[in-house]
């Protein structure tokens, strides 16, 4: 069983040997030395032919142990060269000498010529079909919606924020109070939002990541640049474009003399990174309990003429922008002052700026996901499709 | 949400007259009115207005009598001279030629013909055609063939200017019939947000709509004469003043009960969505739309004072308008009188009305009611009887408080100018109008916050083009009063988005923040991307699903009594009533999307998804709801984290059935309990940590192919962070799916916790390692991991692998025993192993396996 220990030190290295190999002194072959030119001369001729003839290697190692091997005619005269009178042995070596060569050269040259195509005929039997599907055990996928989610961390990262987190069951307080929705604001009604058991429990399924705002400033105070990117929930029934599920997320960047327009730099940069091109970004004055002054953003359609800037008309059949030229992704605004007192922050030394954008909506926008469905139902068909990519 | 007429949006600024519908809801858009539809005009093309020259009468052999007529319709469309062919009746002049069979018009009337080219509602197209033996040039056109229903007078037959439906109106041949009867009307809807209440009138969306484009602009409600001097005629008793601040009641005795609504009223209310119903009713939801006060109509006759405005009583029942009988709570406003047995309701306070005072058509004398609500009041009244009025819509924003009086007018003059009758000499007001609360504003406030440079002159003219009245105050400020119909705005932060909405938020330039520069991603988020890429690289799909389960699901999962998973987190309103919980583990939802991707047509199944599970908190089941204001004691704080549910993220897999497609390189193998251990093992390598596997019997799975997973936290305790195993058969069938499927499920945050931050260095030995292989003889019960825990323990320092490579048992091993077979690399970082130091080692791990678990070195 032991098979260890096999090479325990390393073999001496092979200095005392001599590497060539000197002619054996054998003793002069019997019979007496003769040196027939014309045999010499048809023992080379035939050595040649047989060595153009020789079909293969097999055939060829063949025809040397025939023509130079020991008991050649080649061979013999060789050894019998040294019995010969003085005068003749340098005309004989010569003779028997330049025979060999020659015949040694041809055997060379053929050993080559036949082997390289014997590896060739070889590898050419060895042939296979290299379409054949090599799919033995298929790479799996990532499912888009989480790839997309990555991707808009690492803007965010790039631009210097930091990515935060919070959990789906959350307190109202965080979700709602803090947030500067007041008690009678429709979002809080049994219609829109989904509450956790018993009555009044105080706790929900969170509609938007903005609680996660709330934590961070609560945690680490000003000045603060993060990311939230998370799952939210809504009373909504399921149909292609809703989901009571989804996906958001919602940028807060507070400091001292942030401004709108710092707003709008941000958000042309997301959409550069998003949908690429030249981004054109507008926004338009809407209302939200959370920021003060609040507004819609829309992106210039990336997909149809109106890409080009606000003075091409869109598309009107543009399936992306429905021929307006302009896509609505969400709202944003200046963070309101109640919502800083709220979280711990004083309005009056810090501003900033929050905003919020549905992944599922970038998603369908960006790829061409026809059906909010296809990302909640977990068909392997629709992952699979992008592999690890989007 | 409101529709806007673009002709009654133009009584109030000045519309361009080639403004479209397209063009102002662009331009409402640009200040925060969003377009939600456009309505088109409802005729196109040539309608115009001709006279009647000749009409011959031609009996027709099925009966009927048409009338061939030469219609004068202007130099611009007659025909210079009749077609030989097809001359038409009496004297040859410039005319068309026009077969109608209608007869209610005579030769002189002035009438509506659409000429070919023009298209009718229902994308009706006129061309010429031959009928009765005639061409006839277009169509002479009746009210319902133009979209205006039938004839006010009930006159059958065409439209004749001067009657029915063109009363009042006259014309030359030629005229554009369009414009004169109000066909070409636009219509925008458009979404108003809660904080712009005085965006549901004609009113404030015409002063909208002058603020963005500079159009001229007259309020309405400043062209109203007011006659009625304030007197008590009626007593009116506000019982809670905060509910109903101001009451306005104002008569008018006389009207004719008969009376019609006149077509241009009646056409925009029906163009702004309301259907009309009699003169009184439609007057008062024309002046609500016009100014955005609700009005509401009492018969006079039916009433008995006193009006008292109080909250209901407990009991208190109402049939309302709509022929509902509604239960009151004690929130409900109600409109009172002292009909009946002396206190009776008679409304619902700024939502709707009751049936008892309701003008009928025999009504002549009426009481008018122009109020202030509190918008919380009504809005809470609205949603709990489920009754979004026009009215509760309008009080639930906020409605101007100046308005009672003036709009009360307003509609009396509107009733006496079409129905008759007297406007009371009194008006009754009770109440009082609060005035609004100044606002102090830094003249670079607005710069401060929107990052434009504003000049005085902007800020200053901005505010008061919104109605605000702003005088200079200590230092760089303002104090600037709001109007009336601006609640929304308290703080200076409503101030400035008032200026940079007027100035216009395209001109805030683009400036991308310089953050201070992040740590980048956390190790957790890092990991977590992780341990996805590595799943998904061994072949696994991820996908998605939704935590809602059915409490079945415990028992489908065969989750025994006390389990912890039961602890589900329920939801008071969950959208299917079948499924109110949230799942406690991810499996829960995972095994279901295996089935429904199997009935899909996927033969085999590799799935992962990473998502939230939640257990209920033991803490307790309320979060405090403190008081927004300020940030929340620590303590209240720590009461909302305690309260909500313990969540994590879970990563969890099914893999079942074949691993691959049949492929010409042999048979795939199929997916086994082996590979749910090796997906876990993969999945927590990839964030850096390792897992420990004990046997168990653990739901769902087959209770001798499950284990437990566990790690080493940095405190050097092993903790459980998952299991996986061979489905149980019986979970295995209730999901449909294939034999030996398997599963695992990880808590992927404790997981991550569990990595070390930092994986320090080995040393790489250049010396030649030994490699030692061993066959342990064991009982069957004892685990591969006791034996190579053994065997580590043995070798000492000197282990660098140990690798199982075969496990066999059978009749030469002996009933109940199993052999294992290791491979083990001895090396030691120090020099070249010697033969004695291998024996040693050999001997130190025979004598371990035999001390720890009684396995025998097989010959």
């Amino acid at each position: 069983m032991v098979r260890g220990a096999r090479a325990p030190s390393r073999p001496p290295p092979e200095h005392s040997r001599t590497k060539a190999n000197p002619v054996s002194e054998t003793s002069p072959a019997p019979g007496g030395p003769t040196i027939d030119e014309q045999a010499i001369t048809a023992a080379v001729d035939a050595a040649l032919a047989a060595i153009a003839a020789a079909p293969d290697t097999a055939a060829l190692k063949q025809v040397r142990i025939e023509h130079v091997g020991d008991a050649s005619v080649l061979t013999s005269a060789n050894r019998a060269i040294k019995d010969l009178p003085k005068e003749q042995k340098a005309a004989a070596g010569k003779l028997v000498g330049q025979g060999k060569g020659r015949v040694q050269q041809a055997l060379g040259a053929r050993q080559a010529e036949l082997a390289a195509a014997e590896e060739e005929a070889a590898l050419a039997a060895e042939t296979v079909d290299v379409t054949l599907p090599t799919d033995r055990r298929p790479r799996g996928a990532a499912h888009p919606l989480w790839t997309l989610t990555e991707r808009i961390e690492d803007f965010f990262v790039g631009i210097g924020w930091e990515i935060a987190e919070g959990p789906e069951a959350e307190s109202s307080w965080l979700n709602f109070d803090a947030l500067n929705a007041d008690a009678d604001h429709p979002s809080r009604s049994h219609q829109d939002t989904l509450y956790l058991a018993p009555e009044d429990s105080g706790m929900l399924l969170r509609t938007q990541t903005s609680p996660v705002q709330i934590r961070a400033m609560l945690e680490r105070g000003a000045p603060l640049y993060v990311a939230c990117p998370g799952t939210v929930y809504r009373a909504d029934e399921m149909d292609a474009t809703h989901s009571p599920m989804f996906n958001q997320v919602e940028g807060l960047a507070i400091d001292k003399g942030l401004t709108m327009a710092n707003l709008v730099g941000t958000l042309d940069a997301l959409a550069a990174h998003l949908f690429g091109g030249a981004p054109i970004t507008r926004l338009r004055p809407n209302h939200f309990p959370f920021t003060e002054p609040s507004a819609e953003m829309d992106f210039r359609c990336f997909a149809c003429d109106a890409r080009h800037g606000v003075e091409h008309d869109a598309d009107p059949d543009c399936r992306v922008c429905g021929g307006t030229g302009w896509i609505e992704m969400g709202g944003c605004g200046m963070v309101h002052p109640n919502v800083l007192r709220a979280a711990g922050i004083d309005p009056e030394e810090y501003q900033g700026f929050a905003f919020g954008l549905g992944i599922e909506r970038i998603l369908m926008l960006r790829n061409g996901v026809p059906d909010m469905r296809d990302m909640v139902e977990g068909d392997v068909r629709f992952s699979q499709h992008y592999g690890t990519e989007i | 949400m409101p529709r806007i007429p673009l002709t009654w949006l133009g009584e109030h600024a000045e519309l361009p007259t080639t403004a479209s519908a397209f063009e102002v809801a662009t331009d409402l858009s640009r200040l925060g009115l969003e377009e939600e539809a456009i309505f088109g005009a409802q005729v196109t093309g040539p309608l115009v207005v001709g006279r009647v020259l000749e009409l011959v009468k031609e009996p027709q052999k099925n009966g009927k009598t048409i009338n061939w007529v030469r219609v004068d319709v202007g130099p611009e469309h007659n025909e210079d001279a009749d077609n030989p062919k097809d001359p038409q009746p009496g004297e040859e002049r410039p005319s068309r030629g026009i077969i109608c069979g209608a007869h209610n018009f005579v030769e002189g009337d002035l009438v509506v013909v659409s000429l070919p080219g023009t298209v009718l509602p229902g994308d009706f197209a006129i061309a010429a055609r031959k009928t009765y033996g005639h061409v006839s040039d277009g169509m002479i056109c009746s009210g319902e063939e133009l979209g205006l229903g039938p004839d006010p007078d009930g006159e059958d037959g065409i439209i004749v200017l001067g009657r029915g439906h063109a009363k009042g109106l006259t014309a030359e041949p030629g005229d554009d019939a369009i414009a004169l009867l109000g066909l070409a009307d636009e219509v925008v809807e458009i979404n108003v947000t809660p904080d712009r209440g005085y965006c549901f009138s004609m009113r404030g969306v015409a002063r909208e709509y002058s603020h963005a484009t500079g159009a001229a602009y007259t309020d309405p409600a400043t062209t109203v004469e007011l006659t009625a001097q304030p007197g008590a005629e009626l007593e009116v008793r506000l019982e809670d003043p905060a509910a109903c601040s101001r009451f306005v009641a104002l008569s008018v005795t006389g009207v004719d009960p008969s009376a019609q609504t006149p077509r241009w009223m009646a056409r925009r209310l029906t163009l702004a969505g309301m259907r009309p119903i009699s003169l009184i009713v439609d007057v008062t939801n024309y002046v609500m739309l016009d100014l955005g006060q609700p009005l509401h109509a009492y018969d006079a006759a039916k009433l008995v004072g006193p009006i008292t405005v109080r909250r209901a009583r407990k009991g208190e029942k109402l049939t309302t308008l709509d022929d509902v009988t509604r239960t009151l709570d004690p929130a409900d406003l109600l409109i009172t009188d002292a009909g009946g047995e002396g206190d009776r309701v008679l409304g619902l306070a700024g939502v709707m009305g009751g049936e008892d005072t309701e003008v009928s058509d025999t009504t002549t004398d009426i009481l008018l009611e122009a109020a202030t609500f509190d918008p919380v009041t009504v809005a809470r009244t609205a949603r709990r009887h489920r009754l979004p009025s026009e009215a509760s819509k309008r009080f639930e924003r906020g409605v101007d408080p100046q308005l009672p009086l003036i709009a009360a007018h307003r509609a009396a003059q509107l009733i006496v100018e079409h129905g008759g009758g007297q406007i009371a000499a009194q008006v009754t007001d009770a109440g009082t109008v609060t005035e609004p609360t100044p606002v102090t504003l830094g003249l670079h406030d607005a710069e401060r916050v929107v990052g434009i440079a504003y000049t005085d002159a902007q800020v200053i003219d901005a505010l008061e083009a919104i109605g605000c009245t702003v005088e200079r105050g200590e230092g760089e400020t303002l104090l600037v009063t709001p109007p009336s119909w601006r609640p929304d705005l308290t703080i200076r932060e409503d101030l400035v988005e008032e200026i940079a909405r007027l100035v216009g938020y395209a001109e805030i330039p683009s400036v991308l923040p310089t953050a201070p520069g992040g740590r980048g991603l956390t190790v957790a988020q890092r990991s977590r991307r992780a341990a996805r890429r590595a799943l998904a690289e061994a072949g696994l799909i991820e996908v998605n699903s939704a935590p809602f389960v059915a409490p079945s699901i415990h028992d489908a999962l065969r989750y025994e009594e006390g389990d912890a998973r039961h602890r589900a987190v329920r939801v008071l309103n969950p959208l299917a009533d079948d499924e109110p919980l949230l799942r406690t583990e991810l499996l829960q939802t995972l095994l279901p999307v295996a089935k429904r991707n199997l009935g899909r047509g996927e033969e085999s199944v590799a799935i992962f998804q990473r998502g939230s599970v939640f257990l209920a908190s033991e803490a307790g089941t309320i979060a405090p709801v403190p008081a927004p204001a300020e940030r929340p004691s620590d303590a209240d704080l720590e009461a909302i984290h305690a309260a909500l549910p313990v969540q994590t993220t879970a990563l969890a897999a099914v893999v079942g059935g074949s691993s691959g497609p049949d492929s010409w390189q042999g048979e795939p193998a199929p997916w086994g309990w082996a590979d749910a251990f090796d997906m876990a093992r993969r999945a927590a390598a990839a964030v850096g940590a390792e897992l420990e596997v004990r046997q168990i019997e653990r739901a769902p799975f087959h209770p001798g192919r499950a284990g437990e997973l566990r790690v080493l936290t940095a405190d050097g305790d092993s903790i459980v962070v998952g299991a996986a195993g061979e489905l149980h058969p019986s979970v295995r069938k209730e999901f449909s799916l294939p034999v030996r499927t398997a599963a695992f499920e990880l808590d992927l945050e404790a997981v991550i916790a569990a990595a070390p931050a930092v994986i320090r260095a080995v040393p790489v030995p250049t010396y030649p390692p030994a490699k030692e292989d061993f066959a342990f003889v064991v009982e069957e019960t004892v685990p591969a991991s006791a034996v190579e825990a053994a065997i580590l323990v043995g070798a000492g320092d000197l282990a660098e692998d140990v690798h199982l490579f075969d496990v066999f048992t059978g009749e030469q091993i002996g009933e109940g025993k199993k052999s294992l077979a290791y491979a083990v690399k001895l090396r030691s970082p120090e020099a070249t192993l010697t033969a004695e130091q291998i024996g040693t080692a050999r001997k130190g791990i025979i004598a371990a396996v035999e001390s720890a678990v009684g396995g025998v070195l097989r010959a």
